[in-house]
């Protein structure tokens, strides 16, 4: 099996729009969390959301580029192109290339809702325009990313709900590993207007501490009242150990395991079982005991059951380690398609520059989970092995493990 | 509706909407071969003409508009 390492890395986030100032963030436990006031006039349970602005993408993309881009693959495009930068890979080296792409993506509401609202309104499906269906369908944003940048080999959009980004990653691990592609772009998106959140804020799944948004995402605190809905993109680049050297590319960390799992019970309410799977099979995967994991970067979106029963599950496999843990959604909120994404880079940044981001808003554990290791403040620390988990409805879960690269 | 309006209308659409040079709209200018336009563009120039002018055009419609000058008398064909 050959080695797998990360060569580039790009982020469009609530909490920065590039890896510097999201780092910047991690460390200093910024939050991107505000109120969209549209929700309150679509009649949201809760109008706390992650807050990010639309890139402008004229002057960078022709129109026929851009028509088929929902505003999530916006924000992939420019994860993307930060990604492929820090890799050194430009356009000609994709031509001549056989690169990939993996995006984790499992919606796209606007441009479904706009198409409908003109076959209402005019009975007439040639006013649609020519966008919606590239923009309409879940896999958008490969299909536009993989155009756009003229890629040639593996297109596919991984759709694993709340998982899908890290099972991309997973995924291409796999396909690296095996032989089957050299460089393979991963990533995930998620969109974060009003539109595509109500279904889900109707679950009654949203915190309601609206008076304060930064400390709306308290994940494993014993006061969390539910999660915030965030988004943004975040790209990878994964690929073969030795496509990264010959290249002289930088590598930003070596993927060591990939475990997945499914839960096998409700379509919504996470087990402990499931999870657990998950985090052995990585460690499996990887070689490694629990004791060989740095840092987790815990899924735990500040739901009261998910938090509860993902802390059992760290607690069983890692409980006699101390093993130091935090959730960066207490910053972003729940990236979901995205997070996966996310979080890898928000731990290979972490990684980089020697410091354990704040979980933030912990102050008190459930009693359960009091020999959890919640990191609630910025800790300074080596890290040279993190293990990143994401769960997703359907009860499918994914679990990363990235080392720093050693020779 | 005056012509004039009408070129008015098609060329700032398609100097905003498509980013073509101003320069390039000229009326015999061939919409595919000089203007870049392309197959899936005609069913954004179908909504333009339904937006601005209050008709429906079709698809066979535009098989006959091949330049500029074509389109305009087109449309004023049917205002």
């Amino acid at each position: 099996m050959r080695r797998v390492v990360i060569s580039g890395a790009g982020i469009y986030s609530t909490i920065g729009l590039d890896l510097n100032s999201v780092a910047d963030s991690l460390y200093s436990g910024r939050s991107g969390i505000g109120i969209d006031e549209r929700r309150k006039e679509f009649g949201f349970r809760s109008a706390l959301s992650g807050m990010l602005d639309r890139p402008n993408l004229k002057g960078l993309l022709s129109r026929r580029e851009r028509v088929g881009l929902p505003v999530q693959g916006e924000y992939a495009y420019m994860a993307t192109m930060e990604a492929l930068g820090n890799a050194k890979i430009d356009l000609d080296f994709l031509k001549s290339h056989e690169v990939g792409i993996l995006y984790g993506n499992d919606s796209s509401s606007i441009p479904v809702i706009e198409a409908i609202d003109v076959m209402r309104d005019k009975r007439d499906t040639s006013l649609i325009g020519s966008g919606s269906i590239f923009q309409s369908m879940n896999s958008t944003v490969s299909m536009n990313l993989s155009v756009i940048l003229k890629l040639r080999g593996i297109n596919l959009t991984i759709s694993g709900a709340c998982a899908s980004s890290s099972h991309a990653i997973g995924l291409a691990h796999l396909l690296i590993s095996g032989g089957f592609q050299d460089i393979i772009i991963c990533g995930g998106a998620q969109e974060i207007n009003a539109e595509s959140m109500g279904s889900f804020d109707g679950l009654g799944a949203f915190s309601i501490r609206q008076d304060e948004p930064a400390a709306a995402s308290r994940p494993f605190d014993r006061e969390r009242d539910g999660l915030v809905p965030s988004g943004g993109a975040a790209t990878v680049v994964v690929e073969s150990l030795e496509s990264a050297l010959k290249r002289g590319a930088p590598i930003l960390g070596e993927i060591k395991g990939y475990g997945f799992s499914s839960n096998g019970e409700h379509i919504s309410v996470p087990n402990v079982e499931g999870p657990k799977a998950s985090l052995v099979k990585a460690l499996k995967a990887a070689g490694m005991q629990a004791s060989d994991i740095d840092y987790v970067n815990a899924h735990a979106t500040s739901t009261p059951v998910g938090d509860l029963n993902e802390g059992k599950a760290l607690l069983e496999v890692f409980g006699a380690c101390n093993t130091p843990v935090s959730s960066t959604k207490g910053m972003t909120g729940h990236e979901m398609w995205m997070g996966g994404a996310s979080e890898i880079i928000y731990s290979l940044l972490m990684m980089e520059r020697g410091f354990v981001a704040p979980n933030l808003n912990f102050s008190a554990p459930d009693e359960a989970l009091a020999q959890l290791n919640v990191v609630p403040e910025t800790l300074e620390m080596e890290l040279n092995t993190v293990l990143s988990n994401s769960f997703g409805f359907g009860g499918t879960n994914s679990t990363l493990i990235v080392s720093k690269f050693r020779k | 509706m005056q012509r004039a309006e009408i070129v008015r209308i098609i060329n700032q659409f398609l100097a905003e909407e498509f980013e073509i040079s101003e320069s390039a709209l000229v009326p015999q200018a061939l919409l595919i071969q000089d203007l870049g336009i392309e197959s899936l563009d005609f069913v954004d120039i179908v909504v333009i003409i339904e937006q601005e002018f209050g008709f429906k055009a079709t698809r066979e419609d535009m098989l006959n508009v091949k330049t500029l000058d074509d389109m305009y008398d087109f449309i004023a064909s049917r205002v």
